[in-house]
C-alpha cells in the first residue's frame, strides 16, 4: 500500500506519523514545496520575537525524524492530480503514483487589491523567509503598519513591540479578530493593544500603498494617511487548491470532505487548512484553519485511509487561542450563539476580563474568554462531550469564572455535589 | 505496566500539601497558583475534588503541539513539557479537553504533571489517603479512567 | 526568607496604599503575627486610644511559617485594641486568606486611621487599592464574599470581612475570612467597621520562600509523623473535631452551664461530636457532612455541617439549607450548655447566623445566658426582650435573641454589648461570667483549676486559647495533672502562655500542640527563617511576647486586680460530678504565678524580667 501526502504542515506529518502507526508496512510518501524541514506556523511569533531559532518552529525535533518513522519525504510542489489514473504531478515534471491520497497542501495568504502591494517593504507573514525579511526591515525605531488583525495579525503584533517599532494597525472589520471574537471580547482587545502604545484603525481598509525612496504612505479609506517604512500585510488567509482545477475535486471555499475525510473523488482524502470539513458546532461544513483541526484531520484521514472509512468523525471543534501582547484571549464553537439558546457574561472592563458563555439548553455550546489562561480546555470538554450542566448553568450564568469548578462538578456526578 | 496517579475525592479535606509540594517540584518555591495538582472545592470545602492530568491515551496536548515540545516519558508513561522546546504557543491549552495542561505567563511556557519522573511529591505530601500512585489495573485507576472517558467522550482513534 | 520582609500600610483617611520594608529587628525579636503585630501596635499607638477612634490601628499580620509547607500554615492574625476589653486584642484565623496574603508577598497590613465611606482593600500580589464599597455596606459576609468573588473575576481570590455585627459596632464582632473561619474574639471586627473597611480581598501569586526547603521538608514531614500518630490530632480532631470534647469535659464536671449555675449540662450528648454524626430520623441525613481542613493543615478539624431543612430555623430560608461550617466544641457549648439549650441544629443555625453576619459565638452565647440570668431574677421582663420568654432552655427565645443581635435590632443592641456592661446595667454586675469583660469559654474553672488561672490572667481577657492547660490536665498533654488541685498549675499555665505566644506568631495552629512541643516546631522556623532558631529562642519570644502585652495592658489602665474570676467560680461550689463542692483556687495560684513571671505582687513586671527579655 503506498500513500501519498501532498503537502508537509501539521496536518500532513499528523497524517503521515499515523498511516505509519496503523499499517507500519505501508509505504508513506510527503510532499512538502517548503525548503526547510516541516515547521509550523504558530511557531513564527516566536521566530520575531527570537525567543526560538528556526529549528525551534520545526514539528519535529530529529533530523532524521521522518527517515526514523519510514515516512518518505519529497521535495516539489503539486500541480495537478489525476484522480482515476492515481497520480499527483509535481513542478519539476516528476510523477508519483498512489493508493490513497491525502491533500494536505493547507492556506495561502490572502493578497488585499490594493495599488502599491509590490513594493518590496510590503511584506507577508506566512513563511519563515518571510519573517527573515521582516526581521530586517523592522529596526527599533522604525513605522509599521499592519494590514489585518486577524489571528496571525495579533499573534505577530508582540514582535513588532519587542521590536520597538511604531505599529499602526489597520483593520477593515468592525474589531480586532472579528472572526473569533465578539464586540466586547474585540474591544477590550483594542483597548488592551492601545494602552501598549498600538495605534488602531478598525472599519477601514487600505486605498492604496504610495512609495517613495523614504517611506510608504498607507492610504486608508477613512481619509487617514498613515507613514511607515514597513507595511505587514496578514489579511487572512485562504485554502491553497487552485492547483486542483479540472481534477473533478469538489472545492466550495476549500476541498469538500465527508465525515470519513474522503473528497468527492474515490480515495482521495483532504485535511488542514485546505479542507472543508464537518464542523462539530454546526453539523455543516467549514473551513477552519486553525492547529487543532488541522492535526485531528490528520489523524482521523489516516484512520479512514488504512480502515477503509471506518471511522466517522464528529466534525472538529472551531477554537483558538491568542496571547496578544500578554493578553490572552480565546475562543471556542459557536461563541456567536445559537437560535433559541441563551447566554452567561462576566465583563471587568478595569481588569481586561470577559468571559462570554453560550448555551443552548443546559449544554454549553460556545465560549469566548479575554484575560484567563487557566483551565481553558474544560471549555473544550464541556462543550465536545455536550454533558448537561444540570444546576450548574444557572450558576455559570451568574459567575461564569467558574469554569472549572462546573467542569470538575458535572463530571463528579457519583460524588455528593449538591 | 507504568503507575498511576489515582485521586480520591472523598478521600481529600482540602489542605493544599500536594500543591505546596507540587509548586515547590516544579518552581522550587512554596506557591499553589504554579501547582499543576488542583483541588475543586465544592460545598465551601465539604468535599475536595483534586485533579490533574491523568496521563491520557488520547493525549490532545501531544499530538496538537506543533513543536513537539511534548514528548512521553517510557519509564513513567508520562507527557512530559520540554520548557526549552515548547514556544508557548498554548494551543495544547485548549486541546487538552481536561483543562490539564496551563500556560504560565512567568515562564512563558506551558505546565503539566510529569509524575515528577516517577516519584510524585503530591502524593508524598498528601497527609490521608486522596492521592496515591499505584498499579494502573487498581481499582482506583479503573474509576479515574472512567472520569477520564466520560470527560472526554471522543471517538477513539482521533488521538 | 520566609518573612517577605513586606508591609503594606493603608491609611484610610488619605486612602493610600504604601509598601514599606519589614523591621527585621523586630521580626527577629517577635517572630511573626500574634508577637510582631502587638510589638507595631505597641510602638505606634497609644494604649489609651478609644478602640474606635481612628487613632486605633488594626494590623492584619502572617507569620514566617504561614503558607509554607509547615502543617497548619493557614493562621493569620488581627491586632488592634479591643473593644470589648480595652485590652490588647489578638485574634487568630485559619482558612486560606493568611496564605494568600503571604502568598501576595506581604507579612502584615496595618491600617490606620477611619475612611470617610465604606471602602474594601483590593490586594493582587504588590498591587493594593481601596474601592468604594458603599454598594456592600448592609451585606452579610456571605454575600460581601460572593460578590466580591464575582466582581474580582478570579476563582483563587481570598476575602476576609465583616458582617452586620462589624457594621453595627456589636463589641465582639468578627472578622470572617473565607466564609467561616473567624478572627473570632475581643471585637475586632467592630474596630473594622468603625474604620469603614468592609473587607480585604487578596490573590497571591508570588509564593513563599524559606530559607533552607530541603530543611523545611525534612522538619515538616517529621512535624506531620508525628501529629499523624497522635491520638488527638491524628484521630480524636480528625473523625470528631473539637467536639470530640463535649461529652469529655461534661464528665469531667467543668462544663459551664446555665450561665455558671452548673459544670455538667443534661443535654450535653444531644450537641455532642457524637449527636452530629447521628442519622436524623426526618431527612435520613446526619448534621454532619464532613469534615475540612485549613490551608496546609493534616489534622483537618473542621466540620461542615447541614441543618435539617424542616427545622424550624430554616425552613422557607433556602440560603441556610446550605453545606457550610458546622459547629466547633467552644460554639457548641456557649450556644448550648451555657443556655440550657440541646436542640443541635437550632445552634448550628445560630453558627451559620455568627459566621454569616460576623459574630464572635462564645461571647454570643455566653451574653445571652447571662440575659437568661438576669430574666431568671427578674432584672428584665418580656417587655425588655420583645416579648420573648427568656428562660433557659427555650430554644424559640435563644434563636430570636441570635438573630436580633446578628441584625442589631431591639434587645439584640443590648446583647451585643457583651455580658459584662448588660448585668451592669440591669444591676446584676455578679451575672457576668467575664475577666476583662470578655466572656470565659468552655472550661469551668470550678472543674479544671488551671483553666481559672488561665482566664483571669489572659491578656485578651477570658481565653482558652492563651493557655490550654486542659491538655494536661484532661487530655494528660504533655503529662497527665489533677484538674481538682492548684498544686503546680502557675506553673503550668506560665509554660503554656509562652509556648502558645510563640506558637501564634509563627504562623502555625495552636492545635498542633496536642502532638508537637517546641522540640518540634523550632526547626521549621529555623528552616524557614534567616538567624538560628533554636528551641529557647522560641520559648523566650513567647515570653517576650507575653510581658509586652502585659505592658501594653498596663499602660490601657489594667491593674493585678483585673487578674480575677466572676465571684460564682470562687464562692458558689460546683453542684455535682468529680469537682463537686469546689470552687476555683485562683488565690492559691496567682502570687506563685506571679512570682514565676518575674513580677512584682501586683503583677507588674519587674525592671528585671524586662530587662532580660530586653522589653
Amino acid at each position: 500500500m503506498h500513500y501519498v501526502i501532498a503537502g508537509a504542515g501539521p496536518a500532513a506529518v499528523a497524517a503521515a506519523e499515523h498511516l505509519k502507526e496503523l499499517d507500519p508496512s505501508a509505504k508513506v510518501t510527503m510532499i512538502g514545496a517548503q525548503q526547510q524541514p516541516p515547521y509550523s506556523r504558530m511557531a513564527i511569533p516566536y521566530y520575531l520575537t527570537g525567543k526560538v531559532k528556526e529549528e525551534g518552529t520545526y514539528l519535529r525535533r530529529a533530523a532524521n525524524h521522518y527517515e526514523e518513522k519510514g515516512i518518505e519525504f519529497v521535495h516539489g510542489e503539486v500541480v495537478s492530480l489525476d484522480g482515476p489514473g492515481h497520480t499527483v504531478s509535481l513542478a519539476d515534471g516528476q510523477t508519483i503514483g498512489y493508493d490513497k491520497l491525502l491533500l494536505a497542501t493547507g492556506a495561502e495568504p490572502i493578497i488585499p487589491p490594493v495599488p502599491g502591494m509590490d513594493d518590496p517593504r510590503v511584506q507577508q507573514c506566512w513563511h519563515l523567509e518571510d519573517a527573515e525579511r521582516i526581521i530586517e526591515l523592522a529596526k527599533p525605531g522604525a513605522r509599521a503598519v499592519q494590514v489585518g488583525a486577524g489571528f496571525i495579525g495579533c499573534i505577530i503584533l508582540e514582535s513588532w513591540v519587542l521590536r520597538e517599532v511604531n505599529l499602526t494597525v489597520v483593520e477593515m472589520g468592525p474589531r480586532m479578530v472579528p472572526r473569533m471574537l465578539g464586540e466586547k471580547a474585540g474591544g477590550l482587545l483594542q483597548k488592551w493593544c492601545e494602552s501598549k502604545g498600538v495605534t488602531v484603525h478598525t472599519n477601514t481598509r487600505v486605498q492604496s500603498i504610495e512609495s517613495t525612496p523614504e517611506e510608504l504612505k498607507v492610504v486608508l479609506e477613512n481619509g487617514e494617511t498613515c507613514a511607515a517604512d514597513v507595511v505587514i500585510v496578514s489579511t487572512g488567509v485562504k485554502p491553497r487548491i487552485a492547483y486542483l482545477d479540472g481534477s473533478g475535486i469538489t472545492v466550495d471555499q476549500g476541498i469538500v470532505v465527508d465525515q470519513h475525510m474522503q473528497t468527492s473523488v474515490a480515495d482521495v482524502y483532504a485535511a488542514g487548512d485546505c479542507a472543508q470539513g464537518l464542523d462539530f458546532s454546526t453539523g455543516e461544513t467549514a473551513v477552519h484553519a486553525v492547529q487543532p483541526t488541522a492535526t485531528e484531520h490528520g489523524r482521523v484521514a489516516a484512520a479512514n485511509m488504512v480502515g477503509n472509512n471506518s471511522l466517522p468523525y464528529k466534525g472538529s471543534l472551531n477554537m483558538n487561542i491568542l496571547d496578544t501582547l500578554g493578553l490572552v484571549t480565546c475562543s471556542f464553537g459557536a461563541w456567536e450563539g445559537v437560535e433559541g439558546g441563551d447566554s452567561g457574561e462576566m465583563f471587568n472592563e478595569g481588569n481586561y476580563q470577559y468571559i462570554n458563555l453560550q448555551f443552548k439548553d443546559d449544554v454549553l455550546v460556545g465560549a469566548n474568554s479575554v484575560g484567563y489562561h487557566e483551565h481553558l480546555g474544560v471549555l473544550r470538554g464541556l462543550i465536545e462531550t455536550q454533558v448537561p450542566l444540570g444546576a450548574w448553568k444557572e450558576r455559570l450564568k451568574k459567575n461564569p469564572v467558574q469554569l472549572a469548578d462546573a467542569y470538575v462538578g458535572v463530571n463528579q456526578s457519583e460524588l455528593k455535589v449538591s | 505496566m507504568h503507575k498511576a496517579l489515582v485521586m480520591e475525592a472523598d478521600a481529600c479535606t482540602g489542605c493544599h500539601q500536594c500543591e505546596m509540594m507540587c509548586s515547590y517540584g516544579k518552581v522550587g518555591a512554596f506557591n499553589i497558583s504554579k501547582s499543576v495538582m488542583d483541588i475543586t472545592a465544592f460545598d465551601g470545602g465539604a468535599l475536595n475534588v483534586p485533579s490533574t492530568c491523568t496521563q491520557c491515551e488520547g493525549a490532545w496536548c501531544m499530538v496538537v503541539c506543533p513543536v513537539q515540545a511534548i514528548t512521553v516519558n517510557p519509564a513513567t508513561g508520562a507527557k512530559e513539557v520540554s520548557a526549552e522546546v515548547c514556544v508557548g504557543c498554548k494551543v495544547c491549552t485548549i486541546a487538552c479537553p481536561f483543562g490539564a495542561i496551563n500556560y504560565d505567563p512567568d515562564s512563558g511556557v506551558v505546565t503539566k504533571c510529569d509524575l515528577c519522573g516517577g516519584a510524585p511529591m503530591c502524593v508524598e505530601a498528601c497527609p490521608t489517603t486522596a492521592l496515591a500512585y499505584m498499579a494502573e489495573d487498581s481499582t482506583g485507576y479503573e474509576k479515574m479512567r472512567r472520569h477520564a472517558v466520560m470527560s472526554a467522550g471522543l471517538p477513539e482513534g482521533t488521538a | 526568607m520566609s518573612w517577605t520582609g513586606k508591609i503594606l500600610r493603608v491609611d484610610l483617611g488619605a486612602g493610600t496604599c504604601t509598601s514599606e520594608p519589614l523591621n527585621m529587628q523586630w521580626a527577629n525579636d517577635y517572630m511573626g503575627q500574634r508577637g510582631l503585630a502587638t510589638k507595631y501596635l505597641v510602638e505606634e499607638t497609644d494604649p489609651k486610644v478609644d478602640p474606635f477612634s481612628p487613632d486605633n490601628k488594626m494590623i492584619f499580620a502572617t507569620g514566617p511559617l504561614t503558607g509554607t509547607i509547615a502543617p497548619t500554615s493557614g493562621r493569620w492574625s488581627v491586632v488592634c485594641k479591643g473593644p470589648l476589653t480595652g485590652a490588647i486584642a489578638c485574634s487568630n484565623s485559619g482558612g486560606f486568606f493568611g496564605a494568600e496574603l503571604k502568598n501576595a508577598g506581604w507579612d502584615m497590613v496595618i491600617f490606620e486611621g477611619k475612611s470617610a465611606s465604606p471602602v474594601y482593600l483590593d490586594i493582587t500580589n504588590d498591587k493594593a487599592e481601596l474601592k468604594d464599597a458603599s454598594d456592600l455596606w448592609g451585606k452579610s459576609v456571605w454575600e460581601t464574599e460572593t460578590e466580591l468573588r464575582e466582581r474580582r473575576g478570579d476563582p483563587d481570590v481570598r476575602v476576609a470581612s465583616i458582617g452586620l455585627a462589624g457594621e453595627n459596632g456589636v463589641l465582639y464582632a468578627a472578622v470572617v475570612n473565607d466564609m467561616d473561619r473567624a478572627a473570632g474574639r475581643s471585637g475586632v471586627g467592630a474596630v473594622m467597621g468603625s474604620k469603614h473597611l468592609k473587607a480585604v480581598v487578596v490573590r497571591g501569586t508570588v509564593g513563599v520562600k524559606v530559607k533552607d526547603p530541603m530543611a523545611m521538608m525534612k522538619t515538616s514531614n517529621a512535624a506531620k509523623e508525628i501529629l499523624a500518630e497522635n491520638a488527638v490530632t491524628g484521630q480524636g480532631l480528625p473523625t470528631h473535631g473539637t467536639q470530640v470534647l463535649m461529652n469529655v469535659i461534661n464528665e469531667v464536671g467543668a462544663l459551664p452551664t446555665r450561665n455558671g449555675h452548673d459544670v455538667q449540662f443534661d443535654g450535653a450528648h444531644d450537641i455532642s461530636a457524637e449527636a452530629m454524626a447521628e442519622v436524623r430520623e426526618s431527612d435520613g441525613q446526619a448534621n454532619l457532612v464532613s469534615n475540612h481542613a485549613c490551608f496546609g493543615c493534616p489534622i483537618s478539624c473542621a466540620r461542615r455541617s447541614k441543618i435539617d431543612p424542616t427545622h424550624f430555623t430554616v425552613k422557607d430560608k433556602p440560603k441556610y439549607q446550605i453545606v457550610s461550617g458546622g459547629l466547633e466544641y467552644e460554639a457548641a457549648w456557649a450556644l448550648g450548655a451555657a443556655n440550657g439549650v440541646n436542640d443541635l441544629d437550632a445552634l448550628t443555625y445560630a453558627n451559620f447566623v455568627c459566621n454569616e453576619q460576623g459574630l464572635d459565638p462564645i461571647s454570643l452565647g455566653a451574653t445571652i445566658g447571662a440575659a437568661m440570668d438576669l430574666y431568671k431574677v427578674g432584672a428584665i421582663s418580656k417587655e425588655d426582650t420583645g416579648g420573648h420568654a427568656l428562660e433557659f432552655g427555650n430554644t424559640e427565645a435563644f434563636v430570636a435573641m441570635v438573630e436580633a443581635t446578628a441584625r442589631g435590632e431591639g434587645f439584640g443592641k443590648e446583647i451585643g454589648q457583651g455580658s459584662r456592661r448588660l448585668c451592669e446595667k440591669y444591676g446584676h454586675p455578679e451575672f457576668s461570667m467575664t475577666v476583662k469583660s470578655q466572656e470565659f469559654p468552655a472550661y469551668d474553672p470550678r472543674g479544671i483549676q488551671g483553666m481559672g488561672l488561665t482566664y483571669a490572667t489572659s491578656n485578651r481577657g477570658a481565653c482558652h486559647l492563651r493557655s490550654y492547660t486542659v491538655a494536661s490536665e484532661v487530655l494528660g498533654i504533655p503529662e497527665k495533672t489533677d484538674p481538682l488541685v492548684t498544686e503546680g498549675k502557675a506553673g503550668l499555665v506560665k509554660a503554656f502562655q509562652d509556648a502558645t505566644a510563640a506558637v501564634d506568631s509563627s504562623g502555625t495552629c495552636v492545635f498542633t500542640t496536642f502532638a508537637l512541643s517546641g522540640e518540634d516546631i523550632a526547626p521549621m522556623v529555623d528552616a524557614a527563617c534567616e538567624g538560628d532558631w533554636s528551641v529557647e529562642r522560641f520559648v523566650e519570644v513567647g515570653e517576650r511576647i507575653w510581658n509586652m502585652e502585659r505592658q501594653y495592658n498596663i499602660a490601657a489602665g489594667f491593674t493585678g486586680a483585673d487578674d480575677t474570676l466572676p465571684e460564682r467560680m470562687l464562692k458558689d461550689a460546683a453542684k455535682t460530678g468529680p469537682a463537686e463542692g469546689k470552687v476555683n483556687g485562683l488565690s492559691e495560684m496567682l502570687p506563685e504565678y506571679y512570682q514565676l513571671r518575674g513580677w512584682d505582687d501586683s503583677g507588674v513586671p519587674s525592671a528585671e524580667t524586662l530587662a532580660r527579655l530586653g522589653l
